[in-house]
């Protein structure tokens, strides 16, 4: 870069301030700096010519490209759906039980389903489905409130004791200690008789029998006389050791005491029908799906 | 050169230097920050907004406290993917309360502008209380703690008179009325017909925590619980150039 000519002091211009006899040269900025600061400056007015910029009056200049972020995702979101339109009309429009027996249809619904899933539901149900304390596992057979394609799209579509969804599955199970509809000795006699009837060893077996006549008399009517539950109103089948909330006795003493009043929300306001359809596929795929009658 | 060698002055003088600097930083600024005040281009009046309840103001401070902010955003940006996983993009609007906003700048948990009515009310007792329970693969730390800590609202009105000095349309009856507002809202055995009147029909009434008394878990459930829910996007249409 050095001019060989250039090798001498006085060989360069000063900017005349002088120091103690110090003196400041005056090298100009290289001129490859110098022609991209001004390309810079001409970019900058071309961008704000093409692009939202000025302020004005009262709204700002819009740009002669017409950009615009709102516009922009409207578009990208518009032309997804268009390219899914086909096959998500008719996921939303066939019968339940017919989108199984698709292949398109089905590959889709379990593909796009399984989105759904990881997206909306897994913070809830895991993301294995396996469910957890309190919130259902949705890979085995035993189903609160049934488990065909139309009984999970349902709950799916209204959820579950929600106040914002009026179609939403409903029941409350009282608080059969809190609100003093049993003593506490029935209770624990109740708790013994559901472990018994569960095929597992009661805290007290000599509470078993009096046990079953507190179930005939407050609990039969919603979870069945044979304790086997009631799907109509959620009522979980008692006797296949398989528990929401714990199954040990002071699990179940609190359930008994204080009842429980799982909340799933309403997901028509946040998903479209045939997202609905696809999650409802995938879950009911997952092993447990029961066949409509 | 005529006024290039004025500028001789300027480089000799410290005060000339610092006042004609600031005039021209004062300039630049003015023209940037300005006209955002009015242009109607950055000034959108949606529908559905409303300053936040006592109860959901004194759970946002909570959440300001623990600094949730730090790992969680509240600001879905209009794309595609973040559409779709958080629902429709926010709207500068709907920070138009939030002093100061939250929007965030970094996601190690999920954006939460969209949160409300997502979970269940007792799902968030789980989840706080502690995160792993439900979503074993999750990093947030536990705050159970927050169920042990009652609130009484003692200064709920100096917190909305504080918000009013900063711009937030709380009316004079609104504060009055803070403390018996913040109470009855973690409590639907009282009457909230006047809750529901200042502040509207949507306002969520319940007991969040599921457990007796107010306590922090109430205050930040209700505030998470109606966080993105104001804005009635069914009804909304978007204009491109805002």
């Amino acid at each position: 870069m050095s001019d060989p000519k250039k090798n001498d002091d006085s060989d360069y211009e000063t900017t005349g301030h002088s120091w103690d006899g110090i003196k400041e040269y005056n090298k100009p900025l290289p001129r490859w700096w110098v022609t991209v600061f001004y390309i810079t400056i001409i970019w900058g007015i071309g961008y704000s010519i093409a692009y939202p910029a000025w302020p004005g009056i009262r709204t700002a200049t819009a740009g002669v490209m017409g950009w615009s972020t709102r516009a922009n995702v409207a578009a990208e979101i518009e032309a997804q759906e268009a390219a899914l339109a086909p096959i998500n009309d008719r996921l939303a429009s066939v019968e339940l039980s017919q989108i199984a027996t698709d292949p398109d249809l089905n590959g889709f619904a379990q593909n796009a389903g399984g989105a759904v899933f990881r997206t909306w539901c897994a913070q809830c149900h895991g993301s294995g489905a396996a469910g957890a304390k309190g919130y259902p596992n949705l890979l085995d057979d035993d189903w609160l409130w049934g488990g065909t394609m139309e009984d999970i799209h349902t709950t799916i579509t209204h959820g579950i004791r929600n106040t914002d969804d009026p179609d939403a599955r409903y029941s409350e199970m009282p608080a059969f200690g809190r609100d003093g509809l049993l003593e506490r000795e029935q209770i624990g006699q109740v708790v013994n008789y559901v472990l018994d009837l569960a095929g597992e060893a009661p805290q007290d077996p000599s509470q078993v029998s009096a046990g079953a006549t507190v179930f005939a008399d407050n609990c039969a009517a919603c979870h069945g006389e044979d304790g086997t539950g009631d799907r109509m109103q959620g009522a979980p089948n008692l006797t296949d050791a398989i528990w929401l909330y714990g199954g040990d006795y002071a699990s179940l003493h609190e359930t008994v005491t204080n009842a429980r009043f799982g909340v799933m929300p309403n997901w028509n306001t946040r998903l479209s029908e045939a997202e609905i359809r696809a999650v409802a596929s995938y879950v009911h795929g997952l092993g447990g799906g029961e066949m409509s009658e | 050169m005529g006024i290039l060698d004025k500028h001789g002055v300027l480089e000799k003088n410290v005060t000339l230097l610092a006042t004609f600097a600031f005039l021209v930083v004062t300039v630049g600024g003015l023209v940037q920050i300005v006209p955002l005040f009015y242009l109607e281009n950055t000034i959108e009046d949606v529908e559905g907004m409303r300053p936040y309840t006592p109860l959901e103001l004194a759970g946002r401070d909570i959440y300001l406290r623990e600094g949730c902010y730090v790992c969680h955003s509240q600001m879905i940006r209009p794309m595609r993917d973040e559409v779709e996983r958080y629902g429709h993009y926010s709207l500068a609007a709907e920070s138009q309360y939030d002093h100061p906003f939250q929007w965030g700048s970094k996601r190690t948990g999920p954006d939460l502008a969209r949160v409300g009515g997502r979970y269940s009310d007792e799902w968030h007792v789980d989840h706080l209380t502690d995160p792993q329970s439900v979503v074993p693969e999750s990093v947030m730390p536990k705050y159970g703690f927050l169920s042990a800590r009652l609130i009484e609202g003692d200064h709920i009105q100096d917190l909305l008179a504080t918000h009013r000095v900063v711009g937030v349309p709380y009316t004079q009856e609104m504060i009055d009325s803070a403390a018996s507002d913040f109470a009855v809202q973690a409590d639907p055995n009282k009457d909230y017909d006047g809750l529901l009147e200042r502040y509207g029909e949507k306002v969520s009434v319940r007991n969040f925590d599921g457990a007796p008394g107010i306590t922090e878990m109430d205050a930040l459930i209700a505030y998470l619980q109606m966080l993105g829910t104001l804005v009635d996007f069914s009804t909304f249409t978007p204009d491109a150039s805002r």
